[in-house]
């Protein structure tokens, strides 16, 4: 295996991506989850400029570039100031206490790379190697909205799911169309506003944002 | 060959000399980031000397045993420190060891420190010798984990194979090894009782690990342990630097390189001994039964490492 540097960059990014989504589901703080996504949308940006670098695909450049101002920049920051204002940064107790979730993790990467191996080899693009990193990295947000039961961590669990689709639609495909993309941020950005207004009625509703008092509101 | 055995020699001296050398910057470092005024760099020796010139003290209950296991301890140190390729590769001694022994020969020494510690009788040395039990249990699979990606690499578990295959053939990022090296630092805290882990420093019983082990040595066998300890946190650094630093080491028969390696290990030393005092002045120490969940951690990433190495390496 003799990769072109770049290429073995995008591959070390990518793995990035998948420690940091392990990190995120062994994080217990919001502030630090947050963090943490915000160091995923900063790799994720960094590894798609790189293979438009080194591909030649202008339009990776707008998606790379939009990745930076909406998830290093913009939505971290809006999390920061909610946490803030609800006050909600205590340890968050997750429903399945944390080695055990991490197990489950592992089984789930396994399960990636198996599944990803034969459709890799039907994409012709450079780093198509990387798709099972990135169907992980779904399946490991996915794990995240299930184990959490506060309202941030499933939201931020949601956008880091948004996330590795991105990058797995750039491993698979060189990325979407720009105007994919760009709906794509878009709807986003929509549903954590929608989200954060959610965040205050719920707290409003039961004084806390934990959403098991949700089941309170089923007709019995 | 005596050429070899000269070098190899000479690299197990240098290790044994200046392992606490390497404790007294750490300590110096970790002191200027406190803000203290920091104690000299030659003070690991100072102590070692006043140790050694002390009368032992020895408990009535205690078996020859507890006399013994200072010299083994020392020696497994010693003996790990020869192995680990610091200055130059492929030395003599290096075939009589793969990484799997390595593991072994920390294996023996901590055996014996656990069984000296409980060999008195006192509560602290029992309850020290199984704390680092639970600790060694859980890091000593993630610490395999570790060589074990090494090893894939480089299909080899010699050492000497896996920096030759890292340092002197083409330049390549494996990503599976980035995984190893989180991987190798959390063990290695762990192992060398710092901070998360155990906190070196500390004075209250109830919280030690390692300390609890060796209350009840005194003079020149507490001289050896203190000297085993620093010697083991230098054969681990030493084996961080050929693991995933190992640029400067010097290859098989070349001499000249020598000076170069020289240089090459003081500042890596210095820099990674610098970088762990940082770590351990901004975090704190773990609550014990936190230390499974930390080493857990370190076992999941070392297993990652290896299937990243399947994915994108093969």
């Amino acid at each position: 295996m003799t990769l072109s540097y770049h290429l073995q960059i995008v591959n070390l990014l990518a793995s990035l991506l998948l420690l940091i989504s392990f990190a995120m589901l062994s994080q217990r703080r919001i502030a630090g989850l947050i963090t943490l996504f915000a160091w995923q949308g900063a790799a994720l940006a960094t590894s798609t400029a790189l293979v438009a670098w080194s591909t030649q695909q202008p339009h990776l450049y707008y998606s790379a570039a939009l990745t930076l101002a909406l998830k290093v920049i913009a939505m971290p920051w809006y999390f920061y100031r909610i946490v803030k204002k609800l006050d909600v940064d205590r340890d968050v107790e997750p429903m399945i206490n944390i080695p055990t979730t991490m197990l489950i993790g592992i089984a789930l990467v396994i399960f990636a790379f198996n599944l990803a191996l034969p459709i890799s080899e039907l994409s012709g693009t450079v780093m198509r190697s990387t798709l099972g990193i990135a169907l992980a990295c779904v399946l490991l947000a996915f794990l995240m909205m299930i184990t959490r039961r506060k309202a941030i961590p499933q939201v931020i669990g949601f956008l880091a799911m948004e996330n590795s689709l991105f990058f797995a639609a750039t491993s698979a495909t060189y990325g979407m169309p720009l105007v994919v993309e760009l709906g794509v941020a878009l709807d986003v950005m929509v549903g954590v506003f929608v989200l954060s207004i959610f965040f205050f009625q719920i707290r409003e509703t039961f004084d806390s944002l934990d959403l098991k008092h949700m089941e309170k509101l089923k007709e019995r | 060959m005596s050429a070899g055995i000269l070098l190899q020699l000479a690299q197990t001296l240098l290790a044994i000399l200046l392992a606490p050398l390497l404790m007294g910057w750490v300590n110096q470092c970790r002191a200027w980031l406190q803000g203290r005024s920091a104690p000299p760099i030659t003070q690991p020796y100072r102590t070692l000397k006043k140790l050694f010139h002390k009368d032992a003290v020895i408990a009535h209950t205690a078996t020859p045993l507890f006399r013994f296991a200072p010299y083994m301890i020392f020696a497994c140190m010693a003996l790990a420190a020869g192995l680990v390729p610091t200055l130059a590769n492929d030395l003599p001694l290096s075939p009589a060891a793969d990484v799997i022994a390595l593991v072994g020969i920390f294996a023996l020494a901590r055996v014996f420190l656990a069984l000296a510690a409980m060999d008195i009788g006192t509560a602290f040395g029992t309850l020290g010798a199984r704390r680092e039990m639970l600790v060694s249990f859980l890091a000593e699979p993630a610490l395999l984990m570790v060589f074990f990606t090494a090893s894939l690499i480089s299909h080899s578990t010699e050492l000497p194979v896996i920096v030759e295959t890292l340092a002197h053939k083409e330049f390549v990022i494996y990503p599976s090894l980035a995984f190893a090296a989180v991987a190798f630092w959390m063990v290695s805290t762990a192992e060398n009782a710092r901070i998360p882990v155990d906190n070196p420093a500390t004075h209250l019983e109830l919280t030690m690990i390692h300390e609890a082990m060796i209350l009840e040595y005194s003079a020149r066998h507490l001289a050896l342990i203190e000297w085993a300890v620093a010697l083991k946190l230098f054969t681990y650094s030493a084996l961080g630097i050929a693991l995933f630093l190992p640029w400067g080491i010097a290859a098989q028969g070349d001499a000249g390189a020598l000076s170069l390696a020289v240089a090459a290990m003081l500042l890596k030393l210095m820099l990674g001994g610098a970088f762990l005092a940082f770590i351990e002045a901004i975090s704190a120490k773990l609550r014990l039964f936190r230390a499974p969940e930390y080493l857990g951690t370190a076992f999941l990433l070392a297993v990652l490492g290896m299937l990243i190495h399947f994915l994108l390496e093969v």
